[in-house]
């Protein structure tokens, strides 16, 4: 078991090597750890996650309103339940709100029973049509003008981080090899497989691309071309937690002929979030914001909740749906090249992630992959950055047993000294503050760093020595 | 663990300080001031300039200040103590609280708010753009470069005219950056020799991947580029870091965003008072120092039992005017009042009026900046109606 992150890559063949350790690739990583094989999973940044994974809107679906009949509402379905399973063993932040999807307008209103009856065909019984007014007693802060709602009670949030740092955590410790700053840039088909990565050759017999933004281009390098991705970017603005008492669920937009609208949704670390916007580029990079972007965002959300906008933002950032132009997933399995391809998980691949694994694994064994003598993984406990559960600065005997844990250094986020030191320990360390942020919340507060963040990168950089 | 004392006083910058070393030498029993950082003083601990302090004393770096402050509270018997956060309230007059020692519920006979202020980062202010490394606040900047002697990059822009913006400069050069321009949307701003000052221009975006590449810039004839830059530092702005006063449900007041106060720093809760830049963003030290000494007759009144006053009607400015402390009449005010306009204004005319009447009426010679606060003398407070409606602050 190792995590590389500079420097040739070992020889030899692998088994099986995953391309990309967003939350896909991640656990399929975990997947293929519970078999008795030499695995890879080799990333262009220096981090698992940094890519769409970390980007999005964290929401746990019940693919209520997936395209009937598609491998993405079965995935979806099935991951959502594996999923809930998997953060609740593994200490990932999961807070079971339910969502309403307002509608303000007749024909946002007449779509509700079209939506409830999508929800029994995708197998989700639970979707129910309410009143406005029991729309208004349940969410007391909503703008005037609510028509009325669907309730889709099964709608969870999760946070998305810890999610992709647990798969590649147990994936790591059961043996799997991490290599990061590893970009693929070029494959020669064979057997093994010859990859030309930035960081040297590498072998493999079986390959996996879970690419993300990037898998159309590792599908030519193949010799495919039956895909393209085409970024849809998602702006999206993170409120103050002071703003969490202004929400109680998860508000969808009830898509619509003018598109589809942006949601505001509580976080599972106390913030509000708003948005995302859905804009076509070609530009695969494109992660920044835009003033109009946020100028639609704010309009849009002073309609659904006017006095979030009175509050005080504390990040905003966006993500990149890697959409095809097709409405489903684009898996594809190439037996005979020992290549399973995982293109276009569009805008659920976190909810379906493990179920996505799944697959993917049972395609690697039409191509060959000896899938015999899999065990059970040794659990993972992540530790907690969600608010509805114990934080160590709250727990007196982790504070007792260890005063790192009270030494606060993050006052926003409230980030102990403890946490801090415990991610740089991590089996897969953070490679950057951003990445220090994702496993602990510091510096990801109000104050963005005016307070802590001096003090919080004399520890990582004092950890990394 | 449960503990009690007479004055709990959160937060030990200047301000918090101040009120702590003239309640302990007043004899106000235990008092206790809760420090989250591991050393006290404030802000003043990271401004390695001079410039604090008021005359006839000499002036002194921030550090050397804060240790004084410190002491003088320390010697006057009150204690500080420091790496311990109040994280909530768990009543009234209760905070809870985390430091390495463990857990601790502290009640008092009066809570002082103490907190201080914060420079808003990039993300409130919504700047577009990419999210690099390299975006600092002043107050990051500060510690990073005097604190930890952490390297900071070699070509820096500095968003914001206010007079800290002079601050983040020097301490940019200090750490060895050239500082290619200082960019304000005001159309006036505190000039530093040698560095282009840009007015009337709004950072439209931030560019570049891992590290800062530059930032567009839009000016407000219609111009627009990008200065290229690896550092950036968002100045002034500030905020009263108000977390616990709200989660402790004080009324807070729109214009100042800190809590609503009268002339005795009496908050809308009963027995909890608030003083300093939690009030009202920065203002010097020493006015901050003056505040928290101010503060110490009406917390002994409170701890000697005197009543609480109702809230008397509220004070409110219209524009350009921003915002005005203390922000209720509840009787004399024995101190200026800060007023602070949102526009520079020239030989402004300050009229204060309830009902019609009018009861107030100042010119100001000289320009009104909106980094500076003008002070009102407070003698027309008596004239307040109490039962009346509010009491309005204009200026021409
Ligand atoms: C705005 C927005 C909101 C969303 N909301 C939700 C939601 O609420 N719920 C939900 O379930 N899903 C949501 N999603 C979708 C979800 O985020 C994605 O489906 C998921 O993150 C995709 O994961 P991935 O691993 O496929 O891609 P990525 O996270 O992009 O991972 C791909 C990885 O491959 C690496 N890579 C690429 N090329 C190479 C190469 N040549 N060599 C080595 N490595 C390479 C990349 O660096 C990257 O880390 C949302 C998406 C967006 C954009
Ligand atoms: C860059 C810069 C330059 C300056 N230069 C000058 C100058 O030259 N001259 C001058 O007179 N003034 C100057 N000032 C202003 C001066 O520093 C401030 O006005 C002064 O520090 C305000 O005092 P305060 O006590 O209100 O707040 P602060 O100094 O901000 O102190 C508040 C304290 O409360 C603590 N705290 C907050 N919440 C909690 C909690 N929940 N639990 C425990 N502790 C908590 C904080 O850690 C902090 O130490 C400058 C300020 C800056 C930022």
């Amino acid at each position: 078991m190792s995590v590389t992150t500079g420097g040739a890559l070992p020889g030899g063949a692998y088994d099986v090597t995953v391309i990309g350790a967003g939350v896909v690739g991640s656990a399929i990583a975990r997947e293929l750890a519970r078999l008795p094989l030499r695995t890879a999973l080799v990333e262009a940044c220096d981090d698992v996650g940094d890519g769409t994974s970390k980007a999005n809107t964290a929401v746990l679906h019940t693919g209520f309103d997936a395209v009937p009949g598609t491998l993405e509402s079965r995935l979806v379905r099935e991951g959502q339940r594996r999923l809930a399973a998997y953060a609740a063993d593994a200490g990932i932040p999961v807070e079971p709100l339910g969502a309403l999807l307002v509608a303000w307008d007749e024909e946002q209103l007449g779509a509700l029973a079209g939506l409830a009856e999508k929800a029994v065909r995708n197998g989700y019984r639970s979707a129910r049509i309410i009143p406005a007014e029991e729309v208004r007693a349940r969410e007391p802060e909503l703008g005037p003008g609510v028509l009325g709602a669907l309730d889709v009670p099964g709608e969870s949030i999760i946070c998305p981080w810890t999610t992709t740092l647990a798969y590649a955590t147990q994936a790591v410790r059961a043996g799997t090899d991490l290599h990061l700053n590893c970009r693929v840039r070029s494959v020669t088909p064979g057997d093994p497989h010859l990859l030309g990565t930035s960081r040297g050759p590498l072998r493999t017999r079986h390959l996996v691309n879970a690419a993300g933004l990037y898998a159309d281009e590792i599908d030519r390098l193949l010799g495919h071309g039956d895909f393209t991705v085409t970024p849809r970017r998602g702006q999206l603005i993170v409120f103050d937690e002071l703003a969490r008492g202004l929400v109680r669920h998860i508000l969808l937009p009830v898509p619509g002929a003018l598109g589809k609208g942006v949601l505001v949704t509580p976080t599972v670390y106390g913030n509000v979030m708003l948005g995302p916007t859905a804009e076509d580029l070609d530009d695969k990079t494109a992660t920044g914001s835009t003033a109009e972007g946020l100028a639609l965002l704010r309009e849009k959300g002073r309609r659904i909740l006017p006095a979030l906008l009175e509050e005080e933002v504390t990040a905003v950032y966006a993500g990149l749906r890697a959409a095809t132009g097709s409405e489903d997933y684009a898996i594809r399995a190439h037996p005979v090249q020992r290549y399973v391809s995982v293109g276009g998980i569009r805008s659920t691949g976190l909810t379906a992630s493990m179920a996505i694994a799944a697959h993917v694994v049972a395609l690697l064994a039409d191509g060959g992959l000896p899938v015999t003598g899999a065990r059970e993984l040794e659990p993972v406990r992540m530790p907690n950055l969600g608010e509805a559960f114990p934080r160590p600065y709250r727990d007196a005997r982790m504070i007792a047993a260890d005063p790192e844990y009270g030494r606060i250094v993050c006052h926003c986020e409230r980030v102990t000294r403890g946490e801090i030191r415990d991610a740089l320990a991590g089996t897969v360390p953070p490679g950057s503050l951003d990445g220090l942020r994702r496993r602990t919340r510091a510096r990801g507060g109000r104050c963005q760093g005016f307070h802590c963040g001096a003090a919080v990168r004399a520890l990582f950089e004092e950890g990394r020595r | 663990m449960n503990r009690t004392v007479d004055v709990l006083v959160v937060g030990a910058g200047p301000a918090g300080l101040a009120l702590a070393a003239r309640l302990a030498g007043a004899g106000a029993g235990r008092v206790e001031v809760l420090e989250r950082e591991q050393d006290a003083g404030g802000v003043p601990r990271h401004c390695h300039h001079g410039g604090f302090g008021r005359p006839p004393r000499p002036w002194l770096r921030g550090p050397a200040y804060a240790r004084q402050a410190t002491e003088a509270a320390v010697g006057a018997g009150a204690s500080v103590r420091t790496g311990v956060t109040a994280t909530g309230w768990a009543g009234p007059l209760s905070l809870d609280t985390t430091s390495p020692a463990g857990l601790e519920r502290i009640t008092a006979r009066a809570v002082v708010l103490a907190t201080g202020a914060r420079e808003r980062p990039r993300s409130a202010r919504l700047v577009p753009g990419s999210r690099p490394a390299g975006v600092l606040t002043t107050g990051e900047l500060q510690q990073s470069v005097h604190l930890y002697g952490q390297s900071v990059g070699r070509r820096a822009v500095v968003v914001g005219a206010e007079p800290v913006g002079r601050h983040a400069v020097r301490t940019l050069r200090l750490a060895g950056a050239d500082v290619v321009a200082v960019v304000t949307e005001r159309p006036r701003g505190t000039t530093v020799r040698g560095i282009p000052l840009l007015t009337a221009t709004t950072v439209s975006a931030l560019r570049g991947r891992g590290r800062l590449s530059g930032v567009a810039l839009h000016h407000a004839d219609g111009r627009s580029g990008v200065l290229v830059c690896d550092t950036v530092v968002f100045t002034g702005d500030w905020i009263p870091d108000h977390e616990l006063a709200r989660r402790g449900g004080i009324t807070l007041d729109p214009g100042t965003r800190g809590p609503c106060v009268d002339a005795s720093f009496r908050t809308s809760a009963p027995g909890v008072f608030a003083v300093g830049n939690a009030l009202h963003g920065v203002e010097s030290a020493a006015t901050a120092a003056a505040e928290g000494a101010a503060a110490a007759a009406s917390v002994l009144a409170h701890l000697s039992g005197a009543a609480w006053p109702d809230a008397g009607p509220p004070l409110v400015v219209r524009a350009p005017l921003v915002w005005v402390t203390p922000n209720r009449v509840t009787g004399l005010a024995e101190q200026p009042l800060l007023l602070r306009s949102g526009e520079p204004l020239t030989g402004p005319v300050v009229t204060v009026g309830q009902d019609g009447r009018l009861l107030w009426r100042g010119r100001f010679p000289g320009r009104m900046s909106p980094s500076r606060s003008l002070r009102v003398p407070p003698g027309w407070t008596t004239l307040v109606d109490r039962g009346g409606g509010p009491v309005v602050v204009r200026a021409r």
